[in-house]
């Protein structure tokens, strides 16, 4: 019977990660596009180019009840798909859901191209043309695929450019205004701002403005030369669209895929939803910002909470008298993991964010005030929080592991000399480490699927900037950051576009899962090698 | 040898040691547990550079009595000492007392190894290391001299740097002497120190005793008459918290003067 719930809950667990696995791995894959020969209502046909997105069984009974005529000769069930058409500017709906009744007829053109656009999704279509500065190139239609490869990989390295002037250089010197702003503005709060100074600020501020001159034109001939080429195609309905290749980010046939290229285009596609920034409110692009949030909230949280928790479980154990008061208070630490985690995002955000960083502004930041600093949500505080709530996980566990150390071994420490400090140094401490790495490694499973008090208290579903950055002091805790668990909600819930998103739920979904699987993977292995030291404590 | 006086109440044995022969003067010890009372005003001197050995059944505070002398039982919550302790004439449950230092003063080794989880070398010079010493030359020095003073330096010397929770169960309460030995204190309490031990390890470890004594007054704890009878100079016989019988150990073995001494060490009740 033991086994059996045993493998009842392993195949709980395995089953759930196939399935988000699944689902979020396959969004990657190149799908095929098909051509569909539509019938409508007076008789005619048009045409629709799209993947097949979804595939449902309805009764023909249910279609009948709901108005659609003409299917009383129809079996019992039908198949109706959902279609992934694409280009989303030129047409009502994106996503359509066709009855298999009207489609005449299906079909795999090759040439047809998926192009992946920077804005307004995919488009589906067939080139026409290649055209530079708006005149057609002369290049033989069997040359299309290659010529259009290379221009593309130019636009791309010229967006590279972009990107970097952008956020790197642009960057660095907005921070660096601002810093000269906050500067004069406490100089001149405090009463200190000569003459010489202020023209000082000045002439520093003028040098980064000339500097930011020069790189906006930089900028702007990159953007230039980048609205050189567009790509003229023929959407479904037989209509030219010419698309500026500085919107392309790629583009594919998959219809002329072999197996191994779709390998290497879901790798690809797979590796850049991991590195890329989100694009589109979320719901295209990759997600590295997010992950990139989690990973640091909880190695920060981590930080925080292991010293805390580790002298409180040292207190209680070894210091405490063993009175009702220190029953009472551990029976408090305990009920504290029971508390709902909302509450401890409401208590971050009263406390924390209001008080601690409000009073952290009026004293270290007046200048920048009203503008907070500290005093708005932020990665610190989220760590902070994330800590308090799972302080009880690693106090329980350090004592669990306190109390196993036999007493053998303290006396043995106190005989020679030790007090009892030293002996909790040398010898206590270093033996309890695998079950405080055990605590830890509960806390950090806790804290990195934890969301709801996040909201509360630092995440945002679009953060301009990651907290850790190349301008000093490098470290940004103040930044509000992006959290796998939000943006998971956030593209599920709060999308324009549902459709588009839900695969991107399960994409997300099964990178937080890994994430945190990782992260206690890292753990463990840490944990495994301190039991090995400490091994034949078991005896 | 010692040549005893001939004391009229045996609890008084020994009362004729002069001061420089005394290592450790117990006076009017009692011991409580909460309300338990453990020991009944035991009073006895221990004399310097012997092997003083306390028997008695389980449970009658021989092991008690001996955590008293480094303090060890300050570490039981309830536990309330009254009477003294003097260790060259200074009191060492006085205020004025630094009970680290004074253990640093008394080793003591328990009953079974409690080797810390460090190599075998960190293990010897951890009580060195407590103070604060952390030149090389002294400390490797330190090290040798205790493990070959335990008797396990040739078994070791290849492999000081290994866990010293490879080695047996013998060399392990070795080991733990010769850390105990390596802050070179006065006096080596030994709370049955073979209890855990195989016979040739025992074996071991009670020469080792004999050679200890050439440099520090050691007092056991035992279980086994016969070792007691083995090792030490002197014999104390405990019953029910109370000092019975202190004497030399032959006269103790061989002309016990309380009936409940004979009956014990002639195997009647124990």
């Amino acid at each position: 019977m033991t086994g059996g719930a045993v493998s009842l809950s392993l195949i709980a667990v395995i089953g759930l990660f196939i399935l988000i696995g699944w689902r979020g791995l396959s969004f990657f894959w190149p799908s095929s596009v098909y051509e569909f020969d539509m019938l409508d209502k007076q008789g005619g046909h048009y045409n629709l180019i799209g993947e097949i997105y979804d595939v449902e069984t309805v009764l023909t009974e249910q279609l009948t009840a709901a108005g659609i005529s003409g299917l009383q000769d129809k079996p019992e069930t039908l198949q109706r798909y959902l279609i992934k058409i694409g280009n989303r500017e030129y047409v009502d709906l994106d996503f359509q859901w066709v009855l298999e009744t009207i489609i005449a007829d299906r079909s795999k053109p090759k040439d047809i191209v998926v192009f992946e656009r920077s804005k307004n999704g995919n488009f589906y279509g067939y080139i026409e043309d290649i055209l530079q500065n708006g005149q057609s190139v002369d290049v033989e239609q069997a040359q299309f695929i290659d010529e259009l490869r290379s221009r593309l990989d130019r636009a791309g390295a010229l967006q590279v450019q972009q990107e970097k002037v952008v956020n790197g250089e642009i960057g660095s010197i907005n921070f660096a205004l601002e810093k000269i702003r906050l500067k004069k503005r406490k100089l001149d709060m405090d009463g200190l701002l000569t003459e010489q100074k202020l023209l000082e600020l000045d002439v520093q501020s003028k040098k980064l403005s000339a500097k930011y001159q020069v790189l906006e034109e930089q900028l702007f001939s990159y953007r230039k030369q980048a609205q050189r080429d567009s790509v003229a195609v023929r959407d479904m309905s037989g209509r030219q669209v010419q698309l500026p290749l500085s919107e392309v980010i790629d583009f594919y046939l998959p219809n002329d895929m072999s197996f191994s290229a779709k390998v290497r285009h879901w790798l690809h596609q797979a590796a850049k939803f991991v590195s890329d920034d989100p694009r589109e409110a979320n719901t295209e692009g990759g997600v590295f910002p997010a992950i990139f949030g989690t990973v640091f909230m909880v190695m920060l949280m981590a930080v925080m909470v292991t010293p805390f928790g580790v002298i409180a479980a040292v207190y209680l154990h070894e210091y405490a008298g063993k009175n009702n008061l220190t029953k009472f208070i551990r029976i408090a630490v305990v009920n504290l993991a029971g508390v709902p985690s909302i509450v401890y995002g409401v208590f971050g955000l009263g406390f924390f964010v209001y008080i601690v960083g409000g009073s952290i502004d009026q004293l270290f930041y007046p200048e920048a005030l009203p503008v907070p600093t500290f005093g708005s949500p932020g990665v610190l505080w989220s760590a902070l929080t994330l800590a308090i709530l799972t302080l009880p996980v690693v106090i329980v566990s350090t004592e669990e592991g306190l109390s196993r150390i036999p007493s053998s071994l303290r006396e043995g420490s106190l005989a020679l000399g030790a007090t009892k400090s030293e002996t909790l140094w040398r010898i206590v401490l270093p033996m309890a480490s695998p079950a405080i790495m055990t605590g830890l490694i509960l806390a950090v499973a806790r804290a990195a699927g934890e969301v709801a008090p996040l909201m509360l208290v630092g995440v945002v579903k679009m953060a301009p900037a990651l907290p850790v950055d190349a301008n000093f002091p490098f470290l940004h805790l103040d930044r509000k950051f992006m959290h796998l668990g939000f943006h998971i909600y956030d593209v599920g819930f709060q999308s324009p576009n549902v459709e588009a998103a839900r695969p991107l739920v399960y994409a997300t979904s099964f990178l937080l899962v890994t994430v945190i699987i990782g992260l206690n993977l890292a753990a463990i292995a840490i944990r495994n090698n301190l039991r090995e030291k400490y091994r034949a404590l078991e005896h | 040898m010692i040549t005893l006086a001939t004391p009229a109440a045996d609890t008084q044995a020994l009362a004729g040691l002069s001061a420089a022969q005394t290592a450790l003067e117990i006076k009017k010890l009692d011991l409580y547990y909460a309300d338990k009372q453990a020991l009944y005003d035991v009073s006895m001197k221990i004399p310097k550079g012997k092997v003083t050995a306390f028997i008695g059944p389980s449970g009658c505070g021989k092991s008690t009595l001996l955590r008293c002398i480094n303090r060890m039982n300050d570490l039981v919550d309830s536990c309330r000492v009254e009477g003294s302790i003097e260790l060259q004439g200074i009191n060492i449950y006085d205020k004025s007392v630094d009970v680290a230092s004074l253990r640093r003063r008394i080793g003591m080794v328990f009953q079974s190894p409690n080797p810390f989880p460090k190599s075998i070398y960190e293990n010897v010079v951890y009580g060195l290391r407590l103070q604060g010493i952390k030149d090389r030359r002294t400390l490797d020095e330190a090290a040798e001299n205790s493990l070959r003073a335990a008797a396990l330096w040739n078994e070791v010397k290849d492999r000081l740097h290994d866990n010293a929770f490879g080695l047996s169960g013998g060399q392990q309460q070795r080991l733990v002497i010769a850390r105990a030995i390596a802050i070179g204190p006065e006096v080596l309490l030994l709370d049955e120190p073979t209890s855990s031990l195989d016979p040739i390890s025992t074996l071991t470890i009670e020469e080792l005793i004999s050679e200890l004594k050439q440099k520090f007054t050691v007092a056991i704890v035992t279980h086994n008459m016969q070792q007691a009878a083995r090792v030490s100079d002197q014999t104390a016989f405990m019953y029910m918290g109370k000092l019975i019988e202190y004497s030399d150990t032959n006269t103790l073995f061989t002309t016990p003067l309380q009936k409940q001494t004979e009956d014990y060490i002639t195997g009647r009740y124990g």
